[in-house]
């Protein structure tokens, strides 16, 4: 049986690969953005353009025929993808997140290998049901139960945030193990369409992230015991979910925050050709904007360096430790809010035309979206969690 | 020796789901509802009480998975001369 282990060297082939995101992006994602945006639609197109390059399965090892891309690879693909169009990032971002827990957790087990090699085949999307009425933002916590009886499970859960749960083919969801289980002690199941019934809770019509087709849904599903991952969540939680979720996070809202300087740098060059003796006064603004950025950049790859360094030592205590927790919780606190103060200095260098709908240079999507970022699990409960870890923390 | 005050202690901030009492000395405490952040207010209450001072390494589940577990580490930690 070959290793579940994923690769963390970069490929050498990555460079050609990451091209051909950027044609697509240009060519088919930023032409559907506004579209997908005005009306809070799923970016069919979009999301149809990324399985065509087998994108679905960029994270599954070659065993299994799938791309076997790094953590830094994926980080990189989802800042890209974060230029043109954020829900679509934000969709393949999570996703792949959904992706990297069965790889790292489901070895040795028939059914997630097999489950692989068809996610591979068929290009299957993964959405994730964490978030729970009564609980909210808090992972560590479920409600909801799952029933194990005999080879099959039932699971009921009142979901209120699933991101493209009508177009996934799969939802993992938490639950606890048992309904006499602790609210703590939790699992991870992969329901699948088909076994599963979604009833409508609420609506997603949202400042940003329209695309990503949040809605709230009362989850109802049965299948076999054996769709459940064969590690307890928090495990699955500390070595994967967490700090995935931030560096996929943090990578996509760099490609947002990127595109918004990018628009402020070609105004910036408008102006100077219509006076090529004296630099405008927004040259020194972008300069200014160009050092947030930067330092932005170097908090994402300073954290996929961190994660990569660990899932290669292969050590499951290094994971847990509240060192590397808080630094995981301080790139998503850091990157959830430069994302939204360097969208708003590309909107003061760009003036009106940052600020107008109808103008090449707009930034308004770029703005709502940003905002998002510090919600999706809200920074004050992160800020909290760092405030406890920190005082226990005795070394540097 | 020291099972029982930190038997009272895991009572007071383990945040547990179920009575401490209806715990064996080696019951998973995670099972019983522990989680990684609640370990902080046990490990803050567990120096105090013994004044002593749990070093990074020993803030691992290993550590704080049973009472046992935990009573072995005070009393390793409290046979130190404690170092800040
Ligand atoms: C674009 C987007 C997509 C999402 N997609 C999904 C998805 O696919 N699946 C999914 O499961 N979820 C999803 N979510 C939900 C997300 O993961 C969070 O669960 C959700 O945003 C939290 O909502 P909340 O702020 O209302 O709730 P809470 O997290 O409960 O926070 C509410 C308020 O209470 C405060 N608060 C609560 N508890 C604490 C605490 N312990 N310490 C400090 N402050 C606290 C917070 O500061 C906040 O002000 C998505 C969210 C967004 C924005």
């Amino acid at each position: 049986m070959a290793s579940l282990r994923p690769r963390t060297a970069v490929a050498p082939e990555f460079g050609a690969l990451l091209s051909e995101v950027h044609r697509v992006g240009r060519e088919v994602i930023a032409p559907a953005a506004d579209a997908v945006d005005d009306a809070a639609r799923f970016p069919h197109e979009s999301i149809a353009a990324l399985r065509e390059l087998q994108l679905l399965s960029a994270y599954v090892p070659e065993a299994y025929g799938g791309l076997g891309l790094s953590i830094a690879d994926i980080s990189k693909v989802c800042e890209a993808l974060g230029h043109y169009c954020a829900s679509t990032a934000m969709i393949f971002a999570m996703h792949q997140i959904q992706v990297a827990c069965i790889v790292h957790h489901a070895r040795g087990s028939r059914f997630f290998e097999h489950y692989l090699r068809e996610l591979v085949d068929q290009q299957l999307l993964i959405a994730s049901a964490t978030t729970e009425l009564g609980v909210g933002g808090d992972l560590r916590s479920s409600i909801c139960a799952i029933e194990v009886d005999g080879d099959r499970f039932r699971l009921v859960k009142k979901a209120p945030v699933i991101s493209y749960g009508e177009q996934a083919d799969a939802i993992l969801v938490t639950s606890r193990r048992t309904p006499d289980a602790a609210s703590s002690d939790q699992v991870h199941v992969l329901v699948r369409r088909g076994e599963t019934q979604l009833e409508a809770l609420s609506a997603w019509d949202t400042l940003g992230f329209r695309g990503t087709c949040s809605s709230g849904y009362t989850l109802s599903s049965e299948g076999a015991a054996e769709q459940i991952i064969p590690t307890p969540f928090d495990a699955i939680l500390s070595q994967t979910m967490h700090p995935v979720s931030h560096i996929v996070w943090s990578s996509l809202w760099l490609g947002i925050a990127a595109d918004a300087v990018g628009r402020a740098r070609a105004f910036v060059r408008g102006e100077a050709r219509k006076n090529p003796q004296l630099p405008p006064m927004s040259s020194l603004r972008l300069g200014e904007v160009d050092i947030v950025l930067n330092g932005m950049r170097n908090n994402v790859q300073s954290a996929v360096a961190e994660y990569a360094r660990l899932l290669e030592a292969d050590d499951a205590d290094a994971f847990k430790s509240f060192g590397f927790a808080t630094r995981i919780n301080n790139l998503k606190l850091s990157s959830s809010q430069l994302v939204v103060d360097i969208v708003g200095k590309a909107m003061l260098i760009c003036g009106l035309h940052g600020y107008r709908n109808d103008s090449k240079f707009t930034l308004g999507r770029h703005l709502r979206d940003a905002y998002g970022a510090a919600l999706m699990v809200n920074n004050d409960r992160i800020l909290a969690h760092n405030a406890t870890m920190l005082l226990a923390l005795k070394e540097a | 020796m020291y099972a029982e005050r930190v038997r009272e202690i895991v009572s007071q901030h383990g945040r547990l789901s179920v009575p401490v009492a209806e715990l064996a000395d080696d019951s998973d405490l995670y099972q019983a509802g522990l989680t990684s952040l609640a370990t902080v207010g046990l490990m803050l209450a567990l120096e105090d009480g013994f004044d002593i001072e749990f070093p990074d390494n020993m803030l691992s589940r290993r550590t704080f998975g049973s009472i046992a577990s935990l009573a072995a580490a005070v009393e390793q930690l409290a046979a130190k001369p404690v170092l800040v």
